[in-house]
């Protein structure tokens, strides 16, 4: 049951997967990378995790002395604050190129684009 | 038909591999050398009592920089992409419907709420759980409000790139002051570390962090202004 988080990570990544192979719409596509990305996150938050820990913050609930022993890691968190920024910025990304293929061809279906195909 | 059966195929290969690293996974009992430094070290050398704000803005903070000026290019690829469709022709007025009394009002109501959490959210980054990132999206959030309640509205993108520029060059400036006065690139210790727990504590943290926050609130602002301002087609 403490790996429950993790799970769900996994399974979210492989739901994104699933939708981002199987989906022909541009939007649908990023959409299933944006659910992919938030398993991965939610993965590395697990990896932090201690059972019975509290949250990396001082204060009066857990005093600077016993630090070590009350909270969890703290550098899975930093590492998934950055990549939760990036993943923004990379699905605005992928937007802004989708809008603009969408008035160059017209068209959101990805088989319709065989250009690098071979 | 195949292809469907090829995904599955793989997902399922995928998913044995996931699951062989969960069943082997044994979470930690004890905090590893790293974290354990962190945790140790943070509250007496940095006096912030946050310790994932005190990594992201003093011992990587470098690497939080790093970020910036990628969400800034993010920001701006988003604009060069978006910009160009729009000069092709004059953007033609649509007639939209009128936003509604509720929108309206509630725009009005919560927009000076929302922009004061934020500001709140970015200031308290080294005591509660937030911080510049969090603060910033906070701001672009109102930002998204007032977009969905004026949709025709036009923003000055002059005052949202004057605010990027500005938080940025501040933001290195501090990090440069940190060489001259205290002990390398981006250290919090240019200004006294204060009493621990309290707002102005922690050095330069909530300094750097208000301008992470403003900036993070600019540059998510610009991409939703450019966003919404391509429906015009």
């Amino acid at each position: 049951m403490d790996l429950i988080a993790m799970a769900t990570g996994f399974l979210l990544i492989l739901i994104g997967l699933f939708g981002a192979l199987t989906n022909r719409n541009i939007l649908r596509m990023i959409v299933a990378f944006a659910v992919a990305n938030t398993g991965v996150n939610l993965v590395l938050v697990s990896v932090g995790y201690m059972t019975g820990r509290t949250a990396p913050i001082l204060d009066s609930a857990v005093p600077v002395a016993e630090a070590t022993a009350r909270v969890i890691d703290p550098v899975p968190q930093a590492l998934v604050l950055t990549a939760i920024v990036i993943g923004v910025g990379v699905t605005a990304l992928m937007l802004a190129y989708a809008y603009r293929l969408f008035k160059t061809r017209g068209t959101l279906d990805i088989s319709r684009y065989t250009d690098l195909k071979w | 038909m195949i292809k469907r059966f090829a995904v599955i195929l793989l997902l399922l290969g995928i998913g044995a591999i996931f699951t062989g690293l969960m069943v082997n996974y044994v979470p930690d009992k004890a905090l590893n050398v790293t974290a354990r430094y962190y945790a140790e070290q943070t509250a007496p050398d940095l006096g912030a009592a946050n310790i994932v704000t005190a990594i992201i803005v003093t011992y990587r903070g470098l690497d939080t920089l790093g970020e910036v000026t990628v969400l800034f290019l993010t920001a701006a690829i988003v604009g060069l992409v978006l910009a160009r469709g729009s000069s092709d022709e004059a953007p033609a007025r649509r007639d939209l419907p009128p936003p509604g009394e509720l929108l309206l009002t509630g725009t009005r109501l919560l927009l000076p709420l929302i922009l004061l959490f934020g500001a709140y959210v970015f200031t308290h980054g080294h005591l509660t759980p937030g911080g510049g990132f969090q603060g910033g999206a906070i701001i672009a959030s109102g930002m998204l409000l007032m977009l969905l309640s004026h949709p025709l509205r036009r923003f000055g993108h002059r005052l949202i790139a004057i605010v990027e520029s500005i938080a940025g060059l501040a933001f290195v400036g501090i990090g440069v002051l940190g060489i001259a006065l205290a002990g390398g690139f981006l250290d919090n210790r240019i200004l006294p570390l204060g009493t621990f727990g309290e707002l102005f504590s922690a050095g330069a943290i909530p300094i750097i962090y208000t301008f992470v926050g403003l900036k993070v609130g600019a540059e998510f602002s610009s991409m939703l202004v450019n966003l919404s301002e391509t429906e015009d087609l």
